[in-house]
């Protein structure tokens, strides 16, 4: 088990001081890792997403097989569970904007336990929900914070966000932090811990140890890589703002260029993201797409009322009636069942 | 079998539900007695011209596999990951996080880590990302991929008859990955190599001749009802006379032939008699019986989308020939699932049929109005709920009474209130079992999806540990002594596995209880319940 942990996070390290390392005086790759590799990582990014998206289009939708978690649409006097068991758009609608943006299924999390070796009880189990709901927003936040390097002037939601996410500063932080420093933004820190508390319930909790696959670990170990370089350029090394913003801005408007003072800490946070932005396509990332096509939950449950195509359906090899009585004829007759064809007649 | 079954307590023992050591693709495969089906019977398999028919034993080490099986796993895999959306998308997406884990009644019970969902899945996607995925070529084994092997394909045959797709880890999968449509993805591609159980194949070969999975010719079937009718006299002192194949009928009626063959599901089909003959005898309603389309149960289900459109298109046809309005459905799990989520698509449109009213109340199922089939439990809630019925209620009072949602009519429909309001008026004393153990999270009764055999006995005790459990919470708790059910397999199923964990509890249809309550025209005074058991008040 160790050997998919320990593979990952030796990946990281070596990936960031690839980075590093290559953008130091002397080595002068700051074009490879501040340019050519970010282009690249884009382009397979869009490229690779835009075909896993098409590839699952591809693929037909034969029959609705929705899991219905409530009561269906059944007699009036019965109440219908509307958002868990569907059966309209939109109640579709209202039940995949819960499970994307609430994770409304993991919300239903358990926990099974066996006590005294004979009597099961189910809890409710919710640290894995608030974690992954942790991880995703801070990650949003931090996404949607980061915008403020590619745009100018910054729109007004990207300075909203940084304000909501700096808001603790003045709370918590103020007195405690020396001056000068930047307000810290929650979204970092939260980000980090979360990445942590999913790394560690892969390595501690015994079921989740055991289906954990490298391609777990690696994505974890990036975005903790990710996150640590950034708080650290921000609130330690004091990177260069305005050089790393030139870059960046060359980048977005196709006029790549490579300032003076950008730091290989900065090289090696890029380079990270590049490979989270590559390897994005061709991994279990892709439940970013995917969780909009899955035909449990986008689909309604009235199957019985709206009939459903499928694209391939092809005539099979059935046992009709007549071949049926054909064989059990005489029997039937026998016992009074009636008959379509009566045994005279057959000849 | 039985004489050698382990006990309650040591099954109970050897659950660990922490795996450690090994990672899981190290861990060899050990198909072990009691856990495993027996090999499909070559014959039931050339009935249906499936392939790769031939006599083979999962225990020994040569499974005589035609030479090119690994080029037919593979291009089997192709060809559903471009069929089913459904597939591919699962194979994809899931991030491994663990929820499903212990959601499985088989995890539950057994602590076999396969026997989470997600490992479950994981044996077939460590094949899609050897065979299919960039990353899974380059990386290999680091990737989580790994190549077919007979090992692996053993593995594969191994614990996908160890899921009754019951779909409850689907409700828990932030995505909606249900395991069940990746078992029975790969049960089909199994079938390309003939490797079925054997408790599947002959039902189905059964039932594509015989029209039901027992392989009762008609005038059996015939037979069987009117020993029914005996009895039913008996009891009632009512003289039963169900009608067969009627041309012109209102409705045409299909339920498992479970429920003519085997006690409990008997009583449930004197209590069908029952209310059809109150029916007619009240209010002239017309309901018919087919030997040909006898089974509503749909065992091919299990075995290939293919097969299980062959042995449903019996129904829309008898209907057609008949000329019946519409149809009405027993009471049957996966059944309702068919019915449900594919009969329409596979057989339809069933544009010869009338969408369903129910003649005596005026009522419109609307939500059966494409594929114009009607639960029993739907038909006699909208009954009661017009007060259309005579019922004596008392007349269970014997009967403390919990509901089991079936896996199927839950999370494949979402029928839940139907049958508890029929229960809630045909019987004064009803108790729910613990929340997360009912309705769209019920626990499977272990034995689904074709695993209802002898030879694996302490899978489905085990399997059924969870459902056990939280009945004999009711039990001890307000007294339950019945188990009451909307499904045939669960009527085979569950009496064994009360049997096992909670021996007071006896298990019955929802239409047993019905017929108990239901006041027939010209009745005698009744003494016993339809099991010939004394009434409340009637005991010596």
């Amino acid at each position: 088990m160790n050997k998919n942990y320990m593979v990952s996070l030796i990946a990281v390290i070596v990936l960031f001081l690839i980075a590093y390392v290559g953008t130091q005086q002397g080595a002068g790759l700051q074009l490879v890792f501040g340019i050519i590799v970010p282009y690249l990582a884009v382009s397979l990014f869009v490229v690779g997403f835009a075909r896993r998206v098409m590839g699952w289009s591809r693929s037909a939708v034969p029959f609705r097989i929705t899991t219905t978690c409530g009561q269906q649409s059944s007699m009036p006097w019965i109440k219908q569970a509307k958002i868990d068991n569907p059966s309209s758009t939109l109640g579709v609608i209202v039940r995949m904007f819960l499970e994307i943006v609430c994770f409304r299924s993991l919300f239903r999390n358990t926990r099974m336990k066996l006590n005294g070796g004979t009597r099961l009880t189910y809890q409710l189990e919710l640290f894995l929900w608030i974690g992954a709901l942790a991880f995703h927003y801070a990650f949003f936040a931090v996404v949607v914070r980061h915008l403020r390097f590619f745009t100018e002037p910054v729109p007004f939601f990207v300075t909203l966000t940084e304000q909501v996410d700096g808001f603790m500063r003045m709370e918590v932080l103020y007195d405690a932090v020396q001056a000068g420093l930047p307000g810290v933004y929650m979204s970092g820190l939260v980000l980090l811990a979360a990445a942590l508390y999913l790394f560690l319930r892969r390595v501690f909790i015994p079921q989740v140890r055991t289906i954990s696959l490298a391609a777990d670990f690696f994505p974890l170990f990036l975005i903790m890589g990710i996150a640590l370089s950034g708080i650290f350029m921000r609130y330690f090394a004091k990177v260069d703002i305005v050089a790393i913003k030139a870059l960046t801005m060359g980048l977005v408007t196709f006029r790549p260029t490579i300032p003076e003072g950008v730091s290989g800490l900065f090289f090696a946070h890029l380079f990270l993201v590049s490979i989270l932005l590559a390897y994005f396509p061709f991994s279990k990332l892709m439940h970013l797409g995917g969780v909009f096509l899955s035909p449990t939950r986008n689909m309604t449950g009235n199957t019985r009322q709206v009939r459903h195509v499928n694209p391939w359906n092809y005539p099979v090899k059935v046992h009709t009636y007549d071949e049926y009585e054909d064989d059990f004829r005489e029997k039937m007759i026998e016992a009074g069942l009636p008959v379509v064809k009566m045994p005279e007649e057959q000849a | 079998m039985a004489d050698e079954l382990i006990k309650p307590d040591e099954l109970l023992s050897q659950i660990d539900h922490r795996p450690s050591g090994a990672g899981w693709m190290d861990t060899p495969v050990d198909i072990r007695k009691g856990m495993y089906c027996y090999a499909s019977n070559p014959k039931s398999v050339e009935t249906l011209g499936l392939p790769n028919a031939r006599p083979w034993n999962p225990l020994e080490d040569d499974w005589k596999l035609p030479e090119n099986w690994q080029q037919i796993v593979h291009d089997g895999f192709r060809e559903r990951l471009d069929k089913f959306r459904s597939f591919k998308v699962f194979m994809d997406i899931c991030v491994r996080c663990g929820a499903c884990a212990d959601k499985c009644h088989f995890f539950i019970g057994t602590g076999d880590p396969k026997n989470m969902p997600v490992l479950r899945a994981e044996l077939l996607r460590s094949v899609y990302r050897n065979d299919f995925t960039t990353a899974g070529k380059i990386l290999g084994r680091l990737g989580g991929a790994r190549p077919m092997t007979l090992d692996v394909l053993k593995e594969w045959w191994y614990y996908l008859f160890q899921c009754t797709e019951c779909r409850r880890c689907s409700v828990f999968c932030p995505y909606g990955i249900d395991t069940a449509e990746i078992t029975i993805m790969g049960r089909e591609i199994l079938n390309l190599l003939g490797l079925n159980i054997d408790w599947i194949a002959t039902p189905v070969a059964n039932c594509y001749r015989t029209g039901n999975h027992l392989g009762i010719q008609p005038h059996a079937f015939k037979d069987m009802l009117d020993f029914f009718v005996d009895d039913i006299e008996e009891v009632t002192g009512v003289r039963v006379q169900p009608a067969y194949m009627e041309k012109g009928a209102d409705i045409l009626f299909i339920t498992p032939s479970g429920d003519v063959f085997a006690d409990p599901g008997t009583y449930t089909c004197m209590g069908y008699m029952l209310l059809f003959h109150y029916l007619k005898e009240k209010y002239g309603l017309k309901i018919t019986w087919s030997t040909y389309a006898s089974e509503g149960g749909n065992f091919g289900f299990f075995t290939s989308h293919e097969t299980m459109k062959r042995l449903n298109s019996k129904m829309y046809a008898e209907a057609r020939r008949l000329g019946v309005k519409w149809i009405l459905g027993g009471e049957c799990g996966h059944m309702w699932r068919v019915i449900s989520q594919y009969m329409d698509t596979m057989n339809g449109p069933a544009d010869f049929l009338e969408e369903p009213v129910n003649p005596i109340t005026g009522t419109k199922f609307e939500n059966a109005k494409s594929t114009k089939m009607v639960h029993i439990a739907e038909f006699t809630a909208d009954l009661i709920k017009h007060g259309k019925l005579d019922l004596d209620p008392s007349r269970n009072d014997n009967k403390i009474i919990t509901f089991h949602d079936s896996c199927n009519p839950s999370r494949g429909m979402g029928m839940l209130d139907e049958p508890r309001y029929v229960i809630q008026n045909v019987a004064n004393h009803f108790y729910e079992m613990p929340a997360n153990t009912i309705r769209e999270q019920t626990f499977c009764c272990g034995s689904g999806a074709g695993l209802n055999a002898g030879e694996n006995m302490e899978l489905r005790m085990a399997g059924g540990f969870p459902r056990a459990n939280a009945v004999k919470y009711v039990h001890e708790t307000f007294g339950v002594n019945m188990l009451a059910c909307v499904c045939a397999i669960d009527r085979a199923a569950l009496p064994a596995s009360m049997g096992y964990w909670v021996p007071e509890v006896e298990v019955t249809g929802l239409h047993e209880l019905v017929a108990n309550a239901l006041i027939m025209p010209g009745e005698k005074e009744r003494e016993t319940d339809l099991r010939g058991e004394p009434l409340p008040g009637m005991e010596e």
